[in-house]
């Protein structure tokens, strides 16, 4: 008996064995990229001399091959039929979830834009609602295609969270919020107290960051969402609530009783919110920032979607033909079609549009333009050209 | 005569049923290392697909955000691995007092379950009823927002008997800061608690030797006291001066101050538990044969009396097995502090990756974190089951 069992387990370490040799070991091929395949040697024979007349066309140099990773999130996306977006669900203005489930809000609008750049269909978007905590897992593994969820531009993100962060859709500043029969009116006025916080954020460590540098002692109470610390603020659990100025605005508006809350006239940083992909996929890098820039563009060249078609019947400058597809083929570049941009203006809308119809004077989360303008209004939205 | 075929022919190893089971376990345990070995893989692979790899050496970078509540010094120039000590050492601090607690609260419980007065014991069951029913995380947001940030605001604090301060930034406690003769004082409560013992050890051996046991307990516990009291102002200074909380400005300072989210957190442990506890605590009590209940009031003793010397010591044995999966369960549940902002080490750790960016390391720690206390707490438990079994002869 003993002798059956010592053959088996020899005979079944042996094939693990084996097994293990002969698998190959994809954890350890190079991550970059493919090489090129094996050299051949070919013995010419004979040398033989051909005159062809070539039509005009200049010779391409070959080009290198793209490095692995290049297009994968594209044809996944495509073949799929619906982009997977990351949002925010508890934010008016910017990400929120109305009592019938439909999503809306600046960032939101921003993955429709994506959409109708991929698909020419805005409502081809499947939007997951994401914490703080968990956007950037979600991101990494693959959960989400593309994260637009009010998420602040910072070196540590850009390398250690292995993200490439798209242009800034919106340029913010971390503010301060009070009860207003409090009467406290500049940051000093806050040492010794209690401050809300959400988790996560670059929000805690500004927080932390500000009152170091003016010697205050405080105590942070921190928790997951921003529903909770708006909670335990609106309760009295804290003197204060921080976050960006954008979110105290819109968070105001879902208080009990707005009125009773001011925004301290104080920015403690600087807060570039933007669109977040992946490392590794310079294309979907690509498309995801020039539908930002187109976004500027569009509202730069005066298009809207209510006059797209007209200016498209009566273009003549030859940036907005190429822009609009009329010529050359920059959406092909891009691995789309060549109307992309016009299906983002007509369908989801040119910036100062998304802008006006989340945050806009109309909206009850109306937030000043400010520095979101364009560059010719002494903003910072600025496009490169679009050639 | 023909030779006797006593010799028995080798059974071929594919009919040998002790042969096959061997082998059935070893293919097993090969399927599962290779299927464990396979998703390892796939996540390094994917990792570095991302250009992340997989490392400690970020846990001595400094943090830079700071912590609420804290047993340690720490401030936020301290690097991610004292953060995740701080995170530690509050749950450990949770769970401790919550199993205590809900141990004592279970217990009390259980036995008014099992009570004849029809009050008492109706309202006991409807507690476990309710408390069993709720979800744990539904129970801590209401018990959190619902309860303790509606206490008053600090400047109109409600102050109880004693300067006892409840306010919705924290309940204040006073508390003894140690004045210069304290280390006086702890010689005499030292030489108390060996008094004690003493006077315990000795009425217990003039108890048996004259077979009437004296209160034992009750005159080692007066002796202690007699002595601590001594100690206590035969010094020429107070040991423990008093720490009175009060109102400074936006908080409380002073005494001991107990902040919403730990009292939230631990009344809410304590009191969801309890639910369960008060149940195992019955099923034991009930496990124990009537007629062991009957032969105790034939000898005399008296309700408590039985209860304390014949009916728990045998209930214990049915107790203590389903006692420790509910210890290891409010272990496991402190980690829903986060819900309600107490810094515990789940929401330590989840503000480290956040920050870092390491989730899989982080993650990894944590769940050894809570696995090692669950093994530690049960390894206790199992012993002292071990201990008090019943030795068949």
């Amino acid at each position: 008996m003993n002798r059956k069992m010592l053959v088996f387990l020899s005979l079944v370490v042996a094939f693990t064995m084996a097994l293990a040799g002969c698998t190959t070991p994809t954890a350890t091929a190079p991550a970059g990229g493919g090489e090129p395949a094996p050299v051949q040697t070919v013995e010419v024979i004979k040398t033989v001399v051909v005159t062809v007349e070539v039509p005009g066309a200049t010779a391409e140099p070959p080009k290198p091959p793209p490095p692995a990773g290049y297009g994968v999130t594209l044809k996944t996306v495509q073949e799929r039929g619906r982009l997977i977006c990351g949002v925010n669900s508890q934010v008016p203005g910017f990400g929120f979830v109305d009592s019938a489930g439909n999503f809306s809000g600046f960032d939101v609008d921003y993955c429709r834009a994506v959409a109708a750049a991929i698909f020419g269909d805005p409502t081809k978007v499947e939007y997951r609602a994401v914490t703080a905590s968990e956007r950037f897992t979600a991101l990494q593994s693959g959960e989400i295609d593309i994260l637009s969820r009010n998420t602040t531009w910072s070196l540590v993100r850009d390398t250690e969270l292995a993200t490439n962060f798209v242009h800034t859709t919106f340029y913010d500043g971390q503010g301060m919020m009070v009860p207003k029969d409090s009467g406290i009116t500049t940051l000093e006025q806050l040492a010794g107290a209690t401050i809300c916080v959400q988790t996560g954020t670059t929000t805690e460590l500004n927080l932390a960051d500000t009152f170091a540098e003016l010697g205050l002692e405080y105590t942070p109470a921190v928790y997951e969402n921003p529903d909770q610390t708006f909670i335990a603020y609106a309760e009295g659990r804290c003197d204060a609530v921080t976050t960006d100025k954008s979110q105290l605005v819109a968070r105001r508006v879902v208080l009990p009783d707005p009125s009773a809350h001011i925004i301290l006239d104080v920015t403690m940083s600087k807060e570039p919110l933007g669109p977040v992909v992946r490392h590794g996929d310079d294309q979907w890098f690509d498309i995801a920032q020039w539908t930002v820039f187109a976004l500027f563009a569009g509202e730069e060249f005066g298009i809207s979607s209510e006059n797209i078609d007209q200016v498209k019947a009566e273009a003549t400058n030859p940036e907005v033909k190429r822009f609009l597809g009329l010529e050359g083929d920059l959406g092909l570049k891009l691995g789309l079609t060549n109307d992309w941009a016009y299906n983002i203006i007509k369908l989801v809308g040119n910036y100062a549009e998304i802008y006006n119809r989340n945050l806009g004077p109309d909206t009850p989360t109306y937030i000043p333009r400010g520095l979101n303008s364009l560059y010719t209004e002494g903003g910072l939205l600025y496009s490169p050209p679009f050639r | 005569m023909e030779k006797s075929q006593l010799t028995r022919r080798a059974i071929p190893f594919w009919r040998d049923e002790r042969f096959l089971r061997f082998a059935a376990q070893v293919i097993f345990l090969v399927l599962v290392l290779a299927g464990a070995a396979f998703l390892f893989g796939n996540m390094v692979t994917g990792l570095q697909k991302q250009g992340m790899a997989l490392g400690y050496s970020f846990l001595g970078q400094l943090s830079g955000f700071d912590i609420g509540e804290k047993l340690i010094e720490y401030s936020r120039s301290d690097t991610y691995a004292r953060a995740f000590l701080v995170g530690l050492l509050n749950t450990l601090l949770v769970s401790v007092l919550g199993i205590i607690l809900s141990t004592a609260l279970g217990v009390v419980v259980g036995v008014a379950r099992l009570s004849t007065n029809y009050l008492v014991n109706h309202m006991a069951r409807v507690y476990i009823e309710f408390l069993r029913n709720i979800p744990l995380l539904v129970l801590l947001i209401f018990w959190y927002t619902g309860v303790f940030l509606k206490f008053p605001r600090v400047k109109q604090a409600i102050v109880l008997p004693g300067q006892v301060l409840l306010t919705n930034r924290g309940v204040g406690i006073p508390w003894g800061t140690p004045g210069e003769h304290f280390t006086g004082f702890l010689w005499f409560l030292a030489a108390g608690i060996g008094l004690g013992l003493l006077v315990g050890i000795v009425l217990t051996w003039w108890g048996r030797r004259t077979g009437r046991m004296p209160l034992v307990i009750i005159w080692s516990l007066l002796t202690f006291l007699v002595v601590a009291l001594c100690g206590w102002f035969i010094q020429p200074s107070p040991p423990l001066n008093a720490d009175l909380p009060y109102v400074k400005g936006f908080n409380l300072e002073g005494g001991l101050i107990l902040s919403p989210e730990f009292m939230a957190i631990l009344s809410g442990l304590v009191i969801y538990t309890s639910a369960f506890n008060g149940e195992v605590v019955r099923a034991g009590i009930q496990s124990v044969s009537k007629g062991q209940v009957e032969a105790a009031r034939a000898l005399g003793l008296r309700g408590l009396q039985s209860l304390r010397l014949v009916i728990f010591p045998q209930a214990l044995r049915v107790i203590i097995p389903p006692l420790t999966s509910q210890y290891l369960n409010l272990a496991k549940n402190s980690s829903l502090a986060i819900a309600i902002g107490y810094p515990d080490v789940f929401y330590v750790t989840n503000t480290i990756v956040n920050q870092s960016g390491r989730a899989v390391e982080m993650f990894a720690v944590v769940m050894s974190v809570y696995l090692l206390f669950s093994l530690i707490t049960s390894l206790f438990m199992n012993w002292y089951n071990q201990r008090i079994r019943l030795v068949e002869r």
